[in-house]
């Protein structure tokens, strides 16, 4: 009995002991964990490559995916990725809903891609939003347009195919 | 002196000014620098429209100046982060010749009246569209900032985040030109 309370204590000190170093760390090198809705919140297993995405646009007879912009309209009228759609700005809760009346009749096994490329990728405020709210409708075929700099940069900059206009 | 003497002088500054600008380039080691752009070298593309106050705003106009362009939005974090520099900036150089001007790209023009206010910048900003953005090479991206020089010439195009102390050596080598 008494061996059992010392060990109970004892692993109680080590959890705290290594609960006290985490939170020291953390405060010493800035480390958090991504906010919630983040580019960098984004599962990697979930982000595309732009060669992958263009390889999957050119292929003949695949399973093509819908691919949405939910950045800025501004931007998409510049360039976008061509066949692609907007879907309104993720940061913004009036894109949000424009995103959801464009999903909502789709089947929730949807092959859909998204992508922004506004900005460097980890000061993207769209994409995160927008890949959490298709997650939280219930999608499970959704993936993300890895873009590290911007669109120009890392899509129109490498030849894949653009298109302008609203 | 002489008229070739003088042409002679003004050459050998222009020269000594793009050396020092090359230097700083290649010092700065910044991705977000590029100098290989179509529009560097260029006479800047012609800017006329209303800025947020509904002052006429002529990029023309500030011939004489060094103006630096910036291409921002209220959505774009890292323009957030300069924003706040151009206008300390315009205060320390405006004096010799610097003129700040902000472009937002904003969809909306209440947003970017609301943050230029929060910001309180004392520099001109208007709201630009895709025919602007395309006149400047396709603004694909943001932050995005033009240094034009005195003579309406683009001298450096930096996207993305960038260095603010390369952008600020940059603009004071402009800045010492005739």
């Amino acid at each position: 009995m008494r061996l059992s309370l010392v060990r109970i204590a004892g692993t109680i000190a080590v959890l705290a002991i290594v609960f006290a170093a985490h939170t020291r760390i953390h405060a010493q090198f800035g480390w958090s964990a991504p906010p919630p809705e983040s580019a960098a919140s984004i599962p990697t297993t979930q982000l595309l490559q732009p060669e992958e995405l263009n390889r999957l646009l050119q292929a003949q007879g695949a399973n093509k995916p819908l691919v949405l912009q939910v950045g800025s309209h501004m931007l998409f009228a510049q360039a976008h990725i061509a066949g692609s759609e907007y879907a309104g700005a993720g940061s913004q809760p009036e894109g949000l809903k424009q995103l959801q009346d464009r999903v909502a009749p789709l089947p929730r096994k949807a092959f859909i891609v998204l992508y922004c490329g506004c900005c460097p990728w980890s000061r993207c405020p769209n994409v995160g939003p927008a890949f959490k709210l298709l997650r939280d409708l219930g999608f499970t075929n959704v993936k993300v347009l890895y873009l590290a700099n911007n669109l120009g940069t890392d899509w129109v900059d490498k030849g894949y195919p653009v298109e302008r206009g609203r | 002196m002489s008229a070739d003497a003088r042409t002679l002088t003004t050459i050998r500054r222009q020269l000594l000014a793009g050396l020092l600008l090359g230097v700083c380039f290649a010092a700065s080691g910044e991705r977000a620098v590029s100098v290989a752009e179509s529009l560097v070298g260029k006479k800047a593309p012609e800017i006329t429209r209303k800025d947020l106050n509904g002052r006429n705003l002529n990029l023309a106009s500030f011939r004489g100046k060094v103006v630096l362009l910036d291409f921002w939005a209220t959505w774009c974090a890292p323009c957030q982060v300069e924003m706040p520099a151009f206008s300390q900036w315009q205060r320390q150089y405006g004096p010799q010749g610097l003129q700040v001007i902000g472009i937002s790209m904003d969809d909306d023009p209440a947003l970017a009246r609301k943050l230029c206010t929060k910001l309180k910048l004392n520099y001109p900003v208007a709201m630009g569209d895709e025919k602007l953005g395309e006149l400047y090479g396709g603004v694909l991206g943001l932050p995005l900032t033009y240094l034009i020089d005195r003579n309406g010439r683009v001298r450096a195009k930096f996207q993305g985040e960038t260095d603010l102390k390369t952008l600020q050596k940059q603009l004071e080598v402009l800045l010492a030109e005739p």
